[in-house]
């Protein structure tokens, strides 16, 4: 997890574009300036860290859906539950449904699981559009190569 | 239009949006009468989609307006969006 760079996604572990699942880990790190805000002598994996690690797992599904042509923006969180705490040093298996393709926009129900127990949860609205700069879509492509993104997926009917 | 289209529109909008029913007309222009946004738009459009079982082609839309091809009263005055969902229903039957 390269969380100052918000680049939350570790490796992309399962993704299923005939069940529209994907399933991704991310590793929590041991230490971050984030930590030393939040909070001081009980660090917490902030809840909206959570939630944004559910929307670029649930993004990475939407780019495989639509053969990296078009990129989502997350624009809409409902139903988020924080269960329990996340603590540095954790890894989150996160995973991702795509309910809804829509014209546009797409909407995915996301959970999280640490050591096999329920997390957090969220059902989340992406907005779906052309990339709007080239340098947006070469840095996600650079990305996509680390978390081991899989392009044959692409070749998929 | 069939009616039953309009009313379960109508039912989606006052629910999604908080707007009251009666409020909600054949001829309300859903931006400009309903202050409906783009977000909450998607919304509606999401309970559409499910409740018909189609995919309202909102980019095109968007794009024709944005080209000045068409107007946003042939897309969002609900008796002109309820005849488009009758059309994408019947073309799904058809298909």
């Amino acid at each position: 997890m390269r969380i100052e760079y918000f680049q939350l996604i570790d490796h992309i572990v399962d993704l299923d574009l005939d069940g529209r699942t994907i399933r991704v880990d991310a590793q929590v790190p041991q230490e971050s300036t984030i930590f030393e805000g939040h909070f001081p002598g009980h660090p917490l994996m902030p809840g909206v860290l959570l939630i944004e690690a559910m929307a670029q797992t649930s993004g990475w599904l939407v780019i495989a859906a639509t053969k990296f042509e078009r990129m989502p923006f997350l624009a809409a969180v409902k139903e988020a539950k924080l269960r329990s705490f996340v603590i540095p040093g954790q890894l989150l298996s996160i995973t991702a449904k795509l309910l809804h393709d829509g014209s546009g926009f797409a909407v995915t129900k996301a959970s999280v699981t640490v050591a096999g127990k329920a997390t957090c949860e969220a059902e989340l609205t992406l907005r779906v559009m052309p990339f709007p700069d080239p340098r947006l879509r070469a840095n996600m492509e650079e990305v996509a190569a680390r978390i081991g993104f899989p392009k044959e997926a692409l070749a998929h009917g | 239009m069939m009616s039953s289209t309009f009313d379960t529109v109508a039912n989606i909008i006052a629910e999604t949006c908080d707007i009251p029913r009666e409020k909600i007309t054949p001829d309300s222009h859903a931006i400009d009468d309903l202050g409906i946004d783009s977000l909450d738009f998607l919304d509606i459009a999401f309970a559409i989609d499910k409740a018909f079982g189609i995919k309202l082609p909102l980019e095109q839309w968007t794009q024709e307006v944005n080209d000045g091809k068409a107007t946003t009263e042939q897309y969002f005055v609900l008796k002109n969006l309820c005849a488009r969902i009758d059309g994408l229903v019947a073309a799904k039957g058809a298909a």
